[in-house]
């Protein structure tokens, strides 16, 4: 007998569906095509860092410096700009730098096992410290206009903008390897039974390394977005959008203990996410009681599954 | 004398599966109650329902004479209904007094914890029992043997007059075994009314007065222990007779496979040097303790090594490196199966491919066809009984969850495998189809080494002994001159 549980998934595209209707029908210009690419925009520095984050909850793991490099690597953006880099050359530099940072976090938590969580809370604030070290309080502007227009307009022809497309490869490649690769099985193993995982030939060690490494790059591609969208490199940049990603990760129905979770699950949170905070900010709800409900969502979708699960491990039965 | 408690025609159903028919069971004061059959049978049903976890669907359960329910677990132990799970889940940075007391500490003035008071009574306690532990230290680090003398004691501290054990002996010595059937009798002795689940029947013989047999959740049999014969037991556990334990085998040994040299870990074992070839079962034994299972772990690198060398059919395998290993045609089915051969939580399937992931995905996509074909293959060619291969490892039996690890392994093609405690916790059926898969394992090329705390096993299935005894080889014994006195005196130090 199949256990009758409507899959998650389900549940936040219902959600999503409902927050759209109630947008459309209820806030003036929700639905214009140009307010939706707004929409989509807005969030698309946020999707990157939760699908950076996702891999690496999966594992049981966690990394909380994902906006703090996502800073830093705006700040180095500005410096080399300023000092005349041409841009060509700024944008491999920036992923390198957001790859270095995510191997530091890797180092620090598989090479000396220290836990993730307090590893990536020191070099949130160690990471965000050096973005301010590099650029001060500062801000640089004027970055070219002929790459402006990828951070901020919508491809010819749709009202989609250009950052949609880093955002849907990303998500592609990552439920491609998630879902169906060796690699994804491996994250899942991990998660669930990391010392099986160990003894099955999986080497625990290397992946979670890898993945730290990707967090940093995917970072740094966000960084990128972000500075050009606004066209001003700061260090405070995107400063506390580690929590906004975290919680679309958890509110996608990813478990923070690891081993559980979906894409698809992640991309309805942030689709969720982005149509309820435009609601908010088209209908003038302050930026306070925004936090307020992102933080109720983030406790909900911790405490959700683990009532679902409490409520399913009472039916289990246990033979033998 | 009238029974403490007793089940009266218990029903129970787990969604379509009817785990117990109609059983009947009544255990008097003083009498040790041995409860047999093989996994899948019930057994752990029965226990769940007398310890209150689970609740009878038809019939009921009578406590003293009269009808009672338990709501919790907490509530059979208040009502003296204890169980001693095999292996104990404790407060490990808590002292021994604490975990004996826990929930339940004396008081002082005040509702502050009487220390002191709480550790007389739990060297009362130990006294009684005839276990010298120390109350004031910490829980960690003790044995299996010892964190279950806790679980005693902390049935005793609740005056439990009906104390299950499930099967308590699975993870110990035979020294712990004995010490655990002493105290056993001494509750008994006391008036205490025990039920006693083990795999291993030479221990019901020991220990039991009465015996109660159940197969597929029906009740075969209640009898006097020493009325029913060892091959009847068997008989009516397994619902046929079972010829033999171990099969007949005539080793055809070709050239080494497996070499070991110089294999030292400081502080765990040193200068380990063997071989193991085609077509040849070796075993492994020695006390829990004397480094058999980290020679294991070092072979096949989950472990690293300080110094020596490990080769398969003439390749050196790198140190500390299980893929590798696994590459060359090493298989190692570990120790736990729960902790480190399955992710209980992952479907029988994805377990099945865990261990070769890469077989499974072609062009760096794995297909599920595939993977489901492979657990498939190997699920029926070790007879597995599963309902779905998309359920979690963790809705098997023990004897079943053992297959699917087999199954992973095999599955990878070894040409040496490593079995650590193959048929730890399973049922004689299982265990007979264990043996017998080793030895035709073994006659089509493999290198098995067997790991075992049980010396029949080894004598029964290995070609060669060797006998480690503190981190050392101190004796290799063929077949023919391992007896269970040879090993016993190299594996406590006595040599060969």
């Amino acid at each position: 007998m199949r256990e009758k549980v409507v899959r998650w998934e389900v549940v936040l595209l219902l959600l999503c569906g409902a927050v759209f209707a109630f947008g459309s029908s209820g806030t003036p210009g929700f639905a214009d095509a140009g307010n939706i690419a707004f929409l989509l925009q807005d969030f698309a520095e946020v999707a990157l860092l939760a699908m950076a984050l996702l891999p690496i909850v999966l594992t049981g793991e966690i990394d909380l410096s994902v906006a703090s490099i996502l800073g830093f690597c705006s700040a180095l953006i500005g410096v080399l700009w300023d000092a005349g880099v041409p841009f060509e050359t700024i944008v491999p530099l920036a992923l390198v730098a957001g790859a270095v940072l995510g191997s530091v976090n890797a180092a620090l938590v598989v090479w000396f096992g220290l836990p993730a969580l307090a590893v990536t809370i020191g070099t949130l604030g160690l990471y965000r410290g050096l973005a301010y070290g590099v650029l001060g309080d500062g801000a640089v502007t004027g970055f070219p206009e002929n790459y402006r227009p990828f951070a901020t307009d919508a491809i010819p022809g749709t009202f989609l903008p250009y950052t949609m497309i880093p955002v849907l490869l990303v998500g592609l490649l990552a439920a491609l390897v998630v879902h169906h690769t060796p690699v994804g099985r491996s994250l899942y193993a991990i998660g669930l039974g990391e010392q099986t995982a160990r003894f099955s030939g999986i080497r625990v060690h290397r992946v979670k390394f890898a993945l730290f490494v990707v967090s940093g790059v995917l970072c740094a591609v966000a960084s990128l977005i972000y500075t050009l969208r606004y066209n001003s490199a700061r260090a405070d940049n995107a400063a506390g959008m580690e929590l906004i990603a975290v919680t679309a990760v958890l509110l996608g129905g990813v478990s923070i203990f690891g081993g559980r979770g979906t894409v698809l699950g992640v991309a309805s949170a942030l689709l969720l996410m982005a149509g309820l905070r435009n609601v908010l900010f088209l209908d003038d709800v302050t930026n306070e009681v925004q936090n307020v409900i992102n933080g109720l969502l983030l406790i909900v979708s911790v405490l959700v599954p683990v009532a679902a699960n409490t409520l399913r491990g009472r039916r289990r039965p246990r033979l033998g | 004398m009238s029974p403490v408690l007793q089940l009266r025609d218990v029903s129970k159903s787990f969604q379509a599966v009817r785990a117990l028919r109609g059983v009947s069971l009544s255990l008097h004061p003083g009498e040790v109650h041995a409860l047999a059959g093989e996994n899948g049978a019930g057994k752990s049903t029965v226990v769940r329902i007398i310890g209150g976890e689970h609740r009878p669907d038809a019939g009921e359960l009578l406590l003293d004479g009269e009808p009672a329910r338990f709501s919790s677990p907490r509530d059979a132990r208040q009502r003296g209904v204890a169980v001693i799970h095999q292996e104990p889940v404790q407060f490990p940075d808590l002292s021994v007094a604490e975990n004996v007391f826990m929930g339940r500490q004396p008081l002082r003035r005040g509702r502050r914890i009487d220390r002191r008071e709480m550790h007389r009574r739990a060297a009362e306690l130990f006294d009684r029992l005839g276990v010298p532990l120390d109350p004031t230290r910490p829980t960690r680090g003790l044995s299996i043997a010892d964190q279950q003398i806790i679980e005693i004691a902390k049935a005793l501290s609740a005056d439990a007059r009906v104390i299950v054990m499930d099967e308590p002996t699975a993870a110990l010595s035979a020294v712990e075994a004995q010490r655990l059937f002493r105290v056993a009798r001494g509750l008994a002795g006391r008036g205490a009314a025990l039920l006693f689940i083990s795999h291993r029947l030479e221990e019901m013989y020991q220990l039991c007065d009465r015996v109660t047999v159940l197969r597929d959740g029906a009740l075969v049999s209640t009898d006097p222990m020493a009325e029913v014969p060892h091959d009847e037991l068997v008989r009516r556990m397994v619902g046929r007779s079972v010829e033999q334990l171990y099969p007949e085998r005539r080793a055809d040994v070709g050239e080494p496979r497996l070499v070991v040299e110089g294999l030292t870990r400081v502080g765990v074992f040193r200068d380990i040097s063997f071989t193991v070839r085609r077509g040849e079962v070796v075993g492994l034994a020695g006390l829990v303790g004397s480094g058999r299972t980290e020679v294991a772990r070092a072979v096949f690198g989950v472990d690293g090594r300080d110094a020596g060398t490990v080769s398969v059919d003439g390749v050196a395998l790198p140190a500390g490196d299980p893929r590798a290993a696994i590459d060359r045609g090493v298989a190692l089915v570990p120790e736990d199966r729960r902790e480190q051969g399955l992710v209980l939580e992952l479907s029988i399937e994805r377990n099945a491919s865990l261990a070769r992931l890469r077989d499974v995905s072609p062009g760096w996509i794995t297909r599920r066809a595939r993977e489901r074909a492979l657990a498939r293959r190997w699920g029926e060619r070790l007879s597995l009984k599963a309902g779905r291969l998309t359920d979690p490892a963790a809705t098997l039996s023990g004897g079943n969850q053992q297959k699917v690890v087999l199954g992973k392994w095999l599955a990878t093609e070894p040409s040496v495998l490593i079995v650590d405690e193959p048929t730890r916790g399973i049922d004689i059926g299982t265990k007979v189809e264990v043996h017998a898969l080793l030895s035709r394992l073994a006659a089509d090329g493999l290198a098995v080494l067997l790991i075992s705390s049980e010396l029949p096993e080894v004598l029964g299935m290995a070609d060669r002994v060797l006998v480690m005894h503190e981190g050392r080889i101190t004796a290799e014994l063929p077949a023919a001159d391992a007896t269970e006195e040879s090993v016993m005196r190299a594996a406590t130090g006595g040599g060969a």
